[in-house]
């Protein structure tokens, strides 16, 4: 008796659905304003709705911090500054860093959900990218604390008084933790806006920061729009602001400052080069491509949106690229196999497919995926623009979105050129498997952050931040530590 | 051909993205599926200095029968086996279906003549053997002597006959990723039906990043001609787990062109039995001790 060597059983295999649970999670119907150390009803009377971007439905309501609201928030920082923090032996400030940063870790599993959830971002990433970096960060940070008369050397740095700080939407909770845990570790207070569209992450921080018995009033969280941003920025009582989101906001942020002494940093926009030689490793350099483009929908302000292919090995990468881009799972961001979630907002999904309009308006050939997206929820195909050239709108622009702009170049001198011939400046990748060539272009390209064969690497050592429209003042590193203090 | 010319590998890059490939999460039918399909694919092996007939028939009964207290297992792909016992397979296999595969070419170091290596691999074809896993001469390789590896390649090919031929790299010597290419690239154009990681006699056997660069070498040459090469990782591969990750990789690598025994296929000998224990909790609900699964 034998059996048949039958291999027709297998003809198709596709992952079945594998989401991560949701039933750990909780979220209040409601959420306040975190001032002072405690959640308080806004003087508003308003709550806006958050919803989830993948399903369209609401997750919370959240409140609308108005300018007494924020005056309440500044005034509890300053407080909490003048009698508490500035005081506080710095190695003392450091342990409830290092607290929070351990509570991170305890609850990451949590945060992580609660990420995708709100913004829509794989869970694959909020798991294995967002919490354990936000964590990190705070990790670092708390770490200075107590060594600044180290960091800098006779200077004797001092700290300034509250920040004020808003976040944008792309990494919510890792935004905020990029922010706070720099000013905490240099004795200032703080007063964080999150992103309207996504807000569920800071709240839950603010929760663990209550939860960490970090004294009342150094840690401020006030949700609302861009008029509870202009308050925090307008407040006479804020000594520095940090912002990251759009050079557009950012321009109208330095205009409100000037001629006041409230320091600023801004971390604005990119339409970061991707430059591939012939030389370099093909394959391994596609996957850092499409890393590039497509990790956090692409909504990331680092992208490699821009891609310079040399042309004798154009048309293997982009054949590599197309057939690279079939196995890319969009859909559900919660799916644990899922590797492109759902856009951030409905508005965002709209300037998304205006730009793909304008690409193929524009004349450029458009290629996407042959992927089915969900009927419901906000969701873009992977989308690779061919023939484009540096006059392109899709290549000028920032799309913020799933959509790789694809040039040819054919000597270094062109490249570098056409890298830098762009208003922003904040990172480039180029891939090569020549040494002295990453090194040329490193010194070359006008952006803050080079990487080379590889691409969106982030540790809280490594100092980040851009070049002209692109912002100025540095996250991470020691270098963060300088924007929060006087020397 | 100039094989200095293969493309350059990153390994850190290969690295990162292996790391991706055991993210996926492979859960219910999908991995019931794959498990079998994994189970299908086996090259059940035996290669040791004190085989004999009579143990190369229970393999053999082992390999159409993994399990026949389950319902719906496929036999494993084929045995393979030293040369001198490719006739006992041969009739113990009989129509199952289940191939006889035969290491030759002096395996498993490769050290001897061209006329020793020809005859190795006649005398498995002449006894029936439906494939033979030659293995390279690494110290030419690593001399940069390309074309004598090439020809020795081309001229085994052409014995096999009708025979499909595996071109084992034993890529534990080759030392580093961008060797692998190019054994790879080497071995694809001299005509390998299939390539092949190791010999399971060296440490390490197949890893994931290695098997990933033989596999991008497979699908440049099948991007660029259309023809379609087979792989083998062989030796290290014991879990289901672990070959799950594999099928992972050959899915986002080449296609599910590639997921069958006709071009994927494992050389292991106690993968078998893991995966049946995991089929085994699919059907009866628990897991049960590895003493009811015969070891054959």
């Amino acid at each position: 008796m034998t059996k048949e060597n039958k291999t027709e059983f297998f003809t198709d295999w596709t992952y079945a659905p594998s989401p991560e649970s949701t039933d750990h999670i909780k979220l209040n119907k409601q959420y306040d304003l975190f001032i002072n150390g405690k959640f308080v009803k806004p003087n508003s009377k308003k709550y806006f709705s958050t919803i989830n971007p993948a399903t369209e439905e609401k997750l919370a309501e959240v409140a609308l911090a108005d300018e007494k609201d924020v005056d309440a928030a500044v005034n509890a920082a300053k407080n909490a500054y003048d009698k508490v923090w500035k005081k506080m032996p710095a190695a003392e400030r450091g342990k409830y860093i290092f607290r929070i940063a351990r509570l991170l870790q305890e609850r990451a599993r949590e945060f992580a959900v609660i990420e995708s959830l709100n913004g829509g971002k794989p869970i694959r990433e909020s798991r294995d990218v967002d919490v354990p970096l936000a964590a990190n960060h705070f990790f670092y940070y708390a770490g200075w604390a107590d060594k600044l008369e180290y960091a800098f050397p006779n200077k004797k740095p001092q700290s300034l008084g509250v920040a004020g700080q808003i976040i944008p939407w792309n990494f919510p909770l890792l935004m905020a933790a990029w922010k706070i845990a720099p000013a905490l570790a240099t004795g200032n207070t703080v007063v964080l806006k999150p992103a309207e569209t996504t807000p569920l992450t800071a709240l839950k921080l603010a929760e663990l920061i209550r939860d960490s018995g970090l004294p009342d009033g150094v840690v401020n969280i006030v949700t609302g729009f861009g008029n509870t941003g202009a308050a925090i920025v307008n407040h006479p009582k804020v000594n520095k602001i940090a912002f990251t989101g759009s050079t557009d906001v950012g321009k109208i942020i330095q205009k409100s400052i000037a001629g006041t002494n409230k320091k600023v940093t801004l971390e604005l926009g990119g339409k970061a080069a991707n430059i591939i030689f012939d030389d370099a490793p093909i394959d391994q350099a596609v996957e850092g491509i499409i890393n590039g483009i497509f990790f956090n929908q692409g909504h990331v302000c680092c992208a490699g949106s821009r891609l310079f292919v040399q042309e004798n090995v154009a048309d293997v990468v982009i054949a590599k690229l197309k057939q690279r881009l079939e196995t890319l799972i969009v859909g559900n961001p919660l799916d644990k196999n899922t590797d492109i979630g759902a856009i951030n907002s409905r508005e965002q999904l709209q300037k998304i497919n205006d730009y793909i309009k304008i690409g193929i308006d524009e004349g450029a050939e458009m290629y996407q995926s042959s992927c089915n997206i969900p009927a419901k929820g906000f969701f873009c195909k992977p989308t690779l623009f061919l023939h484009t050239s540096q006059s392109h709108r899709i290549v000028q622009e920032e799309i913020f979105g799933p959509v790789l702009a694809i040039q040819t170049f054919r000597t270094i001198e062109e490249v570098i050129e056409k890298a830098n011939n762009i208003p922003y400046g904040l990172s480039a990748g180029v891939w090569t498997d020549k040494g002295s060539k990453i090194f040329n272009l490193t010194t070359k390209l006008r952006a803050g952050v080079v990487w080379a064969n590889t691409y969106n690497k982030f540790d809280p050592a490594s100092p980040f931040g851009g070049y002209k429209e692109s912002g100025f003042g540095r996250e991470g590193g020691l270098h963060g530590l300088m924007p929060y203090l006087q020397f | 051909m100039d094989f200095n010319n293969s493309p350059k590998i990153d390994q850190v890059g290969i690295e990162e993205r292996v790391a991706r490939f055991n993210t996926r999460s492979i859960k219910k039918q999908s991995k019931v599926q794959a498990l079998k399909l994994a189970l299908n694919m086996i090259d059940l092996t035996t290669l040791e200095g004190k085989d004999t007939e009579g143990k190369v028939i229970q393999m053999c009964y082992k390999a159409m029968h993994p399990a026949d207290d389950l319902k719906d297992l496929p036999t494993v792909a084929a045995v393979c086996v030293y040369p001198n016992f490719v006739k006992t397979a041969k009739k113990a296999l009989g129509n199952s279906g289940v191939k006889v595969a035969s290491v030759a070419t002096a395996f498993p170091s490769g050290n001897s003549t061209l006329d020793i290596k020809l005859s190795d691999t006649k005398l498995a074809v002449d006894d029936g053997a439906d494939e033979v896993d030659m293995v390279i001469s690494r110290g030419e390789f690593l001399k940069g002597n390309y074309n004598f590896v090439y020809d020795e390649i081309a001229a085994i090919k052409n014995a096999c006959g009708k025979a499909r031929l595996k071109v084992i790299l034993e890529t534990g010597e080759l030392s580093t990723l961008d060797n692998v290419r190019k054994a790879s690239d080497i071995a694809i154009a001299a005509g390998a039906d299939f390539i092949k990681t190791s010999t399971g006699k060296i440490q390490p056997a197949a890893t994931m990043p290695v098997t990933l660069v033989m596999l991008q070498a497979i699908n440049d040459h099948y991007l660029k001609t259309g023809q379609m090469i087979g792989m083998k990782p062989a030796g290290g591969i014991s879990t289901a787990k672990v070959a799950l990750q594999y099928l992972v990789m050959v899915h986002e690598t080449l296609g599910n062109k590639w997921l069958n025994n006709e071009w994927f296929r494992f050389g292991a000998s106690s993968l078998a039995n893991d995966i049946i224990l995991q089929l085994g909790k699919e059907q009866k609900g628990v897991y049960y001790s590895k003493d009811y699964i015969s070891n054959d």
